[in-house]
């Protein structure tokens, strides 16, 4: 019983960082921002927060985690805004800075995690490991799964009810809908509006990068994430797009890689699988949406 | 070697395959369609280069990888020229169902014995005479065979699209789709094809990777070589003589390491690792407004 | 047509002979039955109203569409041309408005385009230069397309098609962007093309251009060939006849109401820029409360001035002076009026959507939805529906539900009833109607000229790069569209 409990709550805690990051990636093509750069945005949310809880852990304990998660937005949201501005100043494609971006983070973590930031032994490529007090609670007992879980759920009801009941949600989904029928019928300001989305967008993505450091890492080093950033965009689209349905999506995808590492071990199935089987959805959805037309899923704001 | 040549010669080795992958990415992009997937090519390339000279010779290998490149590529091609869905999405798919597709097979296939396989790899091939001219001639004429195939390639593509009719066709399809209808070339035929072609050298420069490089596979070892090459071929402004000397200076960036290294001089190697990808932004951003792209780039979508 | 006037002709096959060729697009049909014979050695003339089919008969001929019906004969040979590359071949060239030449290559690249093997800058150079030598039409080959000027563009497109050994010329609507003396310059080339033994067809909807240059005149009226003879057996009266039919327009009862004192909406010296055509004009009118104001022009030039009287749109210089509740309701539903993943209900909030701020009392909103769907007759399921199940005329009723429901000052309306049929068409009529009454400006354009006459106080027709203002008459209004003279002026 125990055993499965623990797996239970790996799956769920797998599923963490893929729901914030869903979330993140969602709302951007919701409103017309293609990012693809989940992935950079939470490598950097979690080098914000590392660098919070080591300077300020041992004094403010557990308020050290909750200024570390906000640190991991505004982190998260900064690295989005350079994409942005990018964009809207030399008419960059997204596609492109994001993923140039990406790649950039993760270098930073390395030149961090063998530099300024590691650990005082200087042996490994890491950093020090945060204290007891400055981490994220446990939220059920013998299980690893951490309050950064609840956090997610909030969050996505949190976004869940900014799209159906704000005007700031309405405004984002109509942008992302039809640039133009928001700009001739609703006079929105289309510019504004993406540029927001993508600072949103980047702030969550950098919310699930603190989370995963404060709640199941305790520190930081490379390979940090095993492309938590590209299988958000799979969750995002396999939920179409619906934050509520992230949720489910993300646990979906969190039982599907905690169960296939686990089927290795056990059974001597690769753990592959789970791989192949994402692949395969993100590679669906993007077609689908692809042949259907941009309006559907994605539609950049023209500016 | 003194160190200029040592960095020289660095900077042609690092320069090959994004060479190659954005030439052929100018000859897609001239053509109107913009491939983001040229970095699924390159490492599909990566990948079938890795598979097909485990099978033979390093050449049969560049063979492997060039046809993993077209196929790849034609898988695009179907979606964004012929059913005309939206280019970028359909690039993006296709740039990640490379990585995946790649990641699982190499696991599936060669996981279990480990990262200890080994294949045939391509030395360098010192070209006589040439290679001993003062500074400059170990770098360029003492490279792994296939950096002469590029040499070759490099004029051919100039010379074919500005001197031949089809070149011209190539370039006015770009331009204008619409106006070359009227002038009665078949325009999606060219458009087919080009992405082809462009599929086939990312997949040759997936193989460099492999073969003349690294000597084996790693998952994601194309590392976002794709989209370099496509801001390459803006930095050259399309033009295959401006896009080999934007690849040049890509590879003179990357090869700074070896020039430090040489001086002396330490930097945190992160630094050299990250260097192309903010010379991307960089560039991207200064050349804005100041290079016109194919006036009808990516524009002939949704219309079926 | 066999009781065409010219059918005593003489034993020589025509240059270029369409015979019975029908087109239709979905349910509407462009062409009916319409042959058309052009002869070597002459211009013709063919004339015709905005969408009255000879722009779609071209393109047949030159192999851009086929016909659903009917067959091409050249010199006496029946031919089926499944591409422009077909018609090319066959001695066909086409002059064409906009597009079909590359401002980024230069003169010699565009002229080249299409050949086979080497390209060679020298033989391009040297085949341009036969052709100078024969017509006396030269251009220099280095140029880019991009620095040539309209008239300079127009005789490389006329080069073209003479080095492409075109023996028919067709021209689409060639004087629309040239000055009076490039015009005659213009004709000139045409008449010494014509002198060689090549044929030209004029597809032109000015008046004077055909009567002073054309030999022959053919005339489309909706669809179908109303006039086929010598240029020598008509005038202008007759053109004009047969270009609008004589159909007896039905003056509905207008009740006809004063304007209003208060000035709604003003333009003062305000810079309009057509897209397509990249000209610019600058304005200045006055839109009164209580009047409805039609647009008449060609080819969507009246859209950047309904944007700019709907705050779409701004100018650089002068100034707008617009009232607070504006409601528009653009041509482009699908794109720019509606988003079809959204409700109806969803995008009744959207008109708003730019204004508001903090929480959507959507219980409300769906209130509104109910009551514009009941007041303006929407048929539909319910408001929860996408507007993409609705019918034509019921989107444009919500859409005018939407936009009229805070009861805006001015209402600004392009092309509404393009597509609608009679009864929604009506409504739309109605509801401008009864705006006024209540005090509002309405601005619409309308293709129809008859929906124009029928609806406003005064039209103001947009042509070449003024605004001329001729009461609600369909004759005057087709005239200064036209460009002939108000027939008040001989």
């Amino acid at each position: 019983m125990n055993a499965e409990l623990a797996l239970a709550g790996d799956a769920l805690v797998r599923a963490t960082p893929l729901i914030i990051a869903g979330l993140a990636v969602a709302f951007a093509f919701r409103g017309g921002v293609f990012n693809i750069g989940a992935e950079g945005q939470l490598l950097v949310g979690a080098i914000a927060a590392t660098a919070v809880t080591l300077s300020s852990g041992e004094m403010l304990g557990r308020l050290a985690v909750v200024l570390a998660i906000i640190a991991g937005a505004i982190a998260g949201a900064a690295w989005a805004w350079i994409a942005a501005e990018l964009k809207r100043r030399f008419h960059v494609l997204e596609i492109i800075s994001t993923i140039m971006l990406n790649f950039i983070a993760i270098h930073l973590v390395s030149f961090l995690v063998r530099g300024p930031l590691q650990e005082p032994t200087r042996i490994y490529p890491q950093t020090e490991t945060f204290i007891r007090s400055a981490r994220l609670p446990v939220l059920v007992p013998g299980t690893r799964l951490h309050m950064g879980f609840a956090l997610a759920i909030v969050l996505a009801i949190g976004l869940a009810w900014a799209f159906k009941r704000t005007a700031f949600g309405f405004r984002v989904r109509a942008t992302g809908a039809s640039p133009s029928a928001a700009k001739v019928a609703g006079l929105i300001d289309t510019e504004k509006t993406s540029l927001i989305v993508f600072l949103v967008s980047g702030a969550l993505a950098g919310i699930a990068g603190s989370v995963e450091v404060s709640g199941v890492t305790f520190a930081l080093y490379e390979n940090l994430s095993p492309g938590y950033g590209y299988t958000a965009i799979a969750v995002a689209l396999i939920a179409g797009l619906n934050p509520v349905g992230i949720i489910a999506s993300g646990i979906f995808f969190g039982i599907l890689e905690t169960g296939a590492s686990a089927l290795q071990r056990e059974f001597a199935i690769p753990s592959s699988l789970a791989s192949v089987v994402e692949a395969t959805l993100i590679i669906a959805a993007l077609t689908i949406a692809a042949v259907r037309g941009r309006h559907t899923l994605i539609q950049p704001v023209k500016s | 070697m003194s160190a200029i040549e040592t960095f020289l010669q660095g900077t042609v080795r690092t320069a090959t395959p994004l060479a190659f992958a954005a030439l052929g990415e100018t000859v897609v992009e001239r053509s109107g369609v913009i491939n983001i997937g040229l970095e699924g090519a390159i490492i599909a390339g990566a990948f079938g280069g890795f598979a097909a000279a485990g099978y033979g010779s390093t050449w049969i290998g560049f063979v492997g990888a060039m046809l993993a490149g077209v196929a790849i590529a034609a898988v695009f091609a179907f979606f964004a020229v012929h059913v005309r869905a939206d280019q970028i999405i359909t690039g993006t798919a296709i740039s990640l169902l490379g990585l995946g597709a790649t990641a699982t097979l190499y696991r599936q296939l060669y996981g279990a014995t480990g990262a200890g396989l080994s294949i045939p790899t391509m030395g360098v091939t010192r070209v006589p005479l040439l290679s001993s001219i003062p500074l400059i001639g170990s770098p360029l004429f003492a490279q792994p065979a296939i950096t002469y195939l590029l040499y070759l390639i490099i004029p051919a593509v100039w010379w074919w699209m500005y001197h031949t009719h089809a070149g011209l066709g190539l370039r006015a399809t770009g331009e204008d789709p619409r106006a070359v209808v009227v002038a009665g070339i078949p325009a999606k035929k060219i458009q087919l094809l080009s992405v082809l072609f462009g599929g086939a050298l990312g997949g040759i420069a997936g193989g460099v990777l492999v073969i003349a490089q690294a000597g084996s596979f790693a998952e994601g070892m194309s590392a976002g070589r794709g989209f370099i090459a496509i801001a390459i071929v803006v930095l050259g402004r399309w033009h295959p003589l401006g896009v080999a000397a934007a690849a040049l200076i890509f590879g003179a960036a990357s090869a700074l390491q070896y020039f430090f290294q040489a001086m002396g001089w330490t930097l945190p190697y992160q630094a050299f690792l990250v260097l192309p990808y903010v010379l991307t932004l960089l560039g991207l951003a200064g050349i804005a407004g100041k290079a016109t792209p194919p006036a009808g780039l990516g524009k002939w979508q949704d219309q079926r | 047509m066999d009781d065409d006037p010219r059918a005593d002709r003489t034993l020589k096959p025509a240059a270029l002979a369409l015979y019975d060729i029908t087109k239709r697009f979905g349910a509407f049909t462009a062409l009916e039955s319409v042959s058309l014979l052009i002869d070597s050695g002459r211009i013709t003339a063919l004339l015709g109203e905005n969408g009255a089919g000879k722009t779609t008969l071209m393109r047949i001929a030159f192999g851009m569409i086929q016909p659903d019906a009917g067959s091409i004969v050249i010199e006496g040979q029946q031919t089926r041309f499944n591409s422009p590359a077909d018609a090319i071949a066959a001695g066909i060239g086409m002059v064409h408005q906009q597009f079909s030449l590359i401002p980024a290559m230069t003169v010699a690249e565009n002229v080249a385009l299409g050949g086979k093997g080497r390209f060679s800058f020298d033989e391009t150079a040297s085949l341009l230069r036969d052709v100078a030598d024969r017509t006396g039409l030269s251009i220099d080959p280095r140029a880019r397309v991009a620095d040539l000027g309209s008239a300079e563009r127009q005789k490389l497109e006329i080069i073209r098609t003479i080095a492409h050994d075109a023996h028919v010329m067709i021209l689409d609507e060639p004087t629309a962007v040239l000055t009076p003396r490039d015009t005659v310059e213009l004709f000139k080339q045409l008449r010494t093309f014509a002198a060689s033994g090549g044929a030209v067809v004029l597809i032109t909807h000015k008046l004077r251009d055909a009567l002073e240059h054309a030999d022959d005149v053919s005339v489309l009226r909706r669809g179908r060939l109303a006039l086929s003879t010598s240029m020598s057996e008509v005038n202008e009266a007759s053109l004009v006849n047969a270009m609008l039919g004589d159909t007896p327009h039905v003056v509905t009862s207008k009740e006809s109401k004063p304007a209003g004192s208060t000035v709604i909406a003003s333009l003062d010296k305000a810079r309009l820029r057509d897209r397509t055509s990249g000209r610019t004009m600058n304005v200045s009118l006055q839109i009164r409360s209580g009047e409805i104001v039609g647009i008449a022009a060609l080819n969507g030039a009246a859209i950047p001035l309904l944007r700019m009287l709907a705050a779409r749109s701004q100018t650089s210089t002068g100034s707008a002076t617009l009232p607070a509740r504006i409601g528009f309701v653009p041509e482009n539903r699908h794109d720019e009026a509606l988003i079809d993943d959204f409700s109806l209900v969803e995008n009744l909030a959207l008109a708003d959507a730019g204004k508001i701020d903090g929480l959507i009392s959507w219980s409300t909103i769906e209130r509104e939805t109910r009551t514009v769907i009941s007041q303006f007759d929407v048929r539909t399921p319910d408001p929860n529906t996408s507007p993409a199940k609705l019918s034509g005329g019921n989107q444009q009723r919500f859409v005018l539900g939407r936009e009229l429901r805070n009861s805006p000052d001015l209402l600004v309306l392009e092309n509404p009833t393009q597509g609608l049929d009679v009864n929604a068409s009506a409504f739309v009529h109605e509801q401008i109607r009864h705006a006024r009454t209540n005090g509002a400006a309405v601005v619409f354009y309308s293709s129809d000229l008859d929906e124009l006459a029928d609806l406003s106080d005064r039209v103001i027709v947009v042509s070449g790069e003024t605004l001329i203002e001729v009461g609600p008459d369909r004759d005057a209004i087709g005239r200064a569209l036209l460009g002939a003279q108000p027939v008040d002026e001989r």
